[in-house]
């Protein structure tokens, strides 16, 4: 909101161009999670190889969060794009063999997204047909053709042996992945989040992506203002399916392998899970969400390998019952009373 | 004159029920037209057949002399036609100055653009702060949507059609469920609107009708009862009877049941 002062000196106009401004304005715990993400790599280098985990997890969960926080399209099968892009990435590195356009890992990221948003672009369209239960539908039909696909075209996927022989070139022909060294590769991963993200959040607070929020809001009147909404989901669908590609490329490159696990089903209800765990629609859901969720995991896993899974799940209910939002519900509220800026009542 | 909106024998059913039954209707340029009738008359259908909601069961609508009968909501709004819904439908979580420049950015058709940052067209934003001003929404603009006091959520809901500046407007009981020390607002800023811009206005209030209208239909059971200049119409005996003969009918049905 804008002070009261504000209020008084100047006319409307500037105002509400203020209020825009403000609106869109990075704020200081922004900074400070990036900050603390990249610095986590010269920290922990030997924990480099989880967080490299958690990063690709985010980049994955940004994406439907973009598909189901913004556009509202409810998706079982966003792994779909998670897999292919991963598929893409890793048959080009495999026929670079270390060295070359094809085994550049930027060149693998750009066609990794290429070709996902180009699939995400034409399965929208069959996507958008239906209410939420088709498209749920729809979504997981789709990633369960893919999964039978990668299995059957062992040929050129490998099958359920794996994709052997994924040689990622030099990043920027510059650094070697090399394992003795997992943060070159978190690092890696990390500023592609970091760039995905900037580009994701300028879109979501550019005139597109406040339709997306009208559409999600109330489709009926966004139709009546004349907003093409059909249109708008196709874009945005394409994007996130583009973004979920990108982060199955960087698990190819970064592990040098892929096998038919990045198009299982667990893939996808996995980031549906943090999504929501990490607050829908707020873009920083996704990356808090992957990290608690990965986190969670991993301690529940240490401390109770057998029943882990029972109070990862126990925890996922409480949080989806008693906070509002999610995490980023949580952290909102708090930030709010931090600088006093309470909610609107 | 030319008629900016039309139907030629549109009939929409329902099952067995013909809630809009071969109605031929016309709406000249700055037309102050009112559409009343009793519950159930058809009237929000057949605004909904007319901005697209619905699509018709047979007969056809033009906008401009086009033929728009398969036209989607939204096309038919970026060609002009823009209505208020008798429930309000709006952005709970958006501001009202958000609201407009949504409106506006779609009506000079800067909606799908990606690579700025939302309220940098200054036009845009001196455009929707005029709005909001006229629609005394001023010093609500940067209030959440959802927790505006429902008078000024009902005032945004006209102001979100009033925005793209349309050349015919439908406004489905604009004043439903405003306390009475408030309607007469509503009136004003209605009657305030640009001369040029065609007027629909559906409404029960019948000294809000006869003081907005200068032409009105009445419709009754679907079909188009009567049709005219506001004074013949208020004096026409058959319309008398049908808002009477209503609640003598329903006093019949009662008594038999």
């Amino acid at each position: 909101m804008i002070d009261t002062a504000l209020h008084a000196t100047t006319g409307g106009e500037s105002r509400a161009m203020a209020w825009f401004a403000e609106r869109a304005k990075w704020r200081w715990p922004e900074f400070a999670l990036w900050i603390a993400a990249f610095a986590l790599a010269f920290v922990f280098p030997s924990r480099s190889a989880l967080f490299n985990e958690v990063a690709i997890l985010a980049l994955f969960a940004l994406s439907l969060d973009i598909v189901l926080g913004y556009a509202g399209i409810v998706s079982l099968g966003h792994g779909a794009f998670f897999g292919l892009g991963a598929y893409v990435a890793g048959l080009l590195a495999k026929a670079g063999g270390g060295a070359g356009l094809y085994s550049d890992p930027t060149f693998g990221l750009l066609v990794a997204a290429a070709v996902c948003g180009f699939v995400g672009y034409l399965t929208s369209f069959l996507v958008l047909r239906g209410a939420d239960l088709t498209r749920l539908m729809v979504t997981l039909g789709v990633a369960l053709i893919f999964a039978e696909l990668a299995n059957r075209m062992a040929w050129l996927t490998g099958g359920a042996d794996g994709l052997q022989g994924v040689l990622p070139g030099k990043i920027l022909g510059l650094v070697e992945f090399n394992f003795m060294h997992p943060e070159y590769a978190y690092l890696y991963s990390l500023s592609v989040l970091f760039i995905l993200f900037i580009v994701a959040r300028k879109v979501i607070n550019s005139p597109f992506g406040v339709s997306l929020r009208a559409i999600k809001g109330n489709a009926l009147r966004a139709g009546a203002i004349g907003i093409n909404v059909n249109r708008r989901l196709n874009g945005a669908y394409t994007m996130g399916a583009a973004y979920a590609g990108v982060a199955g490329a960087l698990l190819a490159q970064t592990t040098a392998f892929v096998s038919l696990d990045v198009l299982e089903f667990h893939r996808s209800a996995d980031v549906m899970l943090i999504v929501i765990f990490g607050g829908v629609g707020t873009l920083y859901g996704a990356i808090v969400g992957a990290a608690a969720f990965k986190l969670l995991y991993d301690l529940l896993a240490a401390a109770t390998p057998q029943y882990w899974q029972f109070w990862l799940g126990l925890i996922l209910v409480l949080l989806v019952l008693f906070v509002r939002g999610g995490i980023m519900g949580l952290v909102s509220g708090l930030y709010a009373r931090m600088t006093g800026k309470g909610e609107t009542p | 004159m030319s008629a900016v909106l039309s139907t030629k024998n549109l009939v929409r059913r329902f099952g067995g029920l013909v809630a809009t039954n071969d109605v031929t209707f016309s709406l000249p340029a700055g037309a102050r037209h009112a559409l009343i009738g009793p519950n159930g008359a058809g009237k929000t259908t057949f605004v909904n057949l007319l901005s697209g909601v619905l699509p018709p069961t047979s007969g056809q609508v033009f906008l401009d002399g086009q033929d728009v009968s398969d036209w989607p909501v939204f096309k038919r709004a970026r060609n002009g036609l823009s209505r208020t819904f008798q429930i309000n439908q709006l952005f709970a979580d958006f501001t009202p100055l958000e609201t407009i420049g949504l409106a506006l950015s779609e009506a000079h058709a800067e909606g799908a653009q990606f690579w700025r940052r939302a309220g940098t067209s200054k036009t845009i934003v001196d455009e929707a702060v005029s709005i909001l001003e006229q629609l005394d929404l001023g010093d609500v603009m940067e209030h959440r949507v959802g927790s505006l006091p429902y008078g000024k959520q009902r005032l945004l809901e006209i102001a979100i059609a009033v925005a793209p500046k349309p050349k015919v407007l439908l406004l489905d009981e604009p004043a439903a469920g405003v306390p009475e020390g408030e309607r007469e607002q509503i009136l004003e800023i209605v009657e305030a609107l640009p001369k040029e811009m065609a007027l629909v206005l559906i409404e029960h209030d019948m000294d809000l009708v006869f003081r907005f209208a200068k032409t009105i239909s009445v419709l009754v059971q679907g079909a188009l009862f009567v049709e005219g200049p506001a004074s013949e119409v208020a004096r026409d005996p058959r319309v008398r009877q049908v808002y009477l003969g209503e609640s003598e009918v329903e006093q019949h049905l009662g008594g038999a049941a």
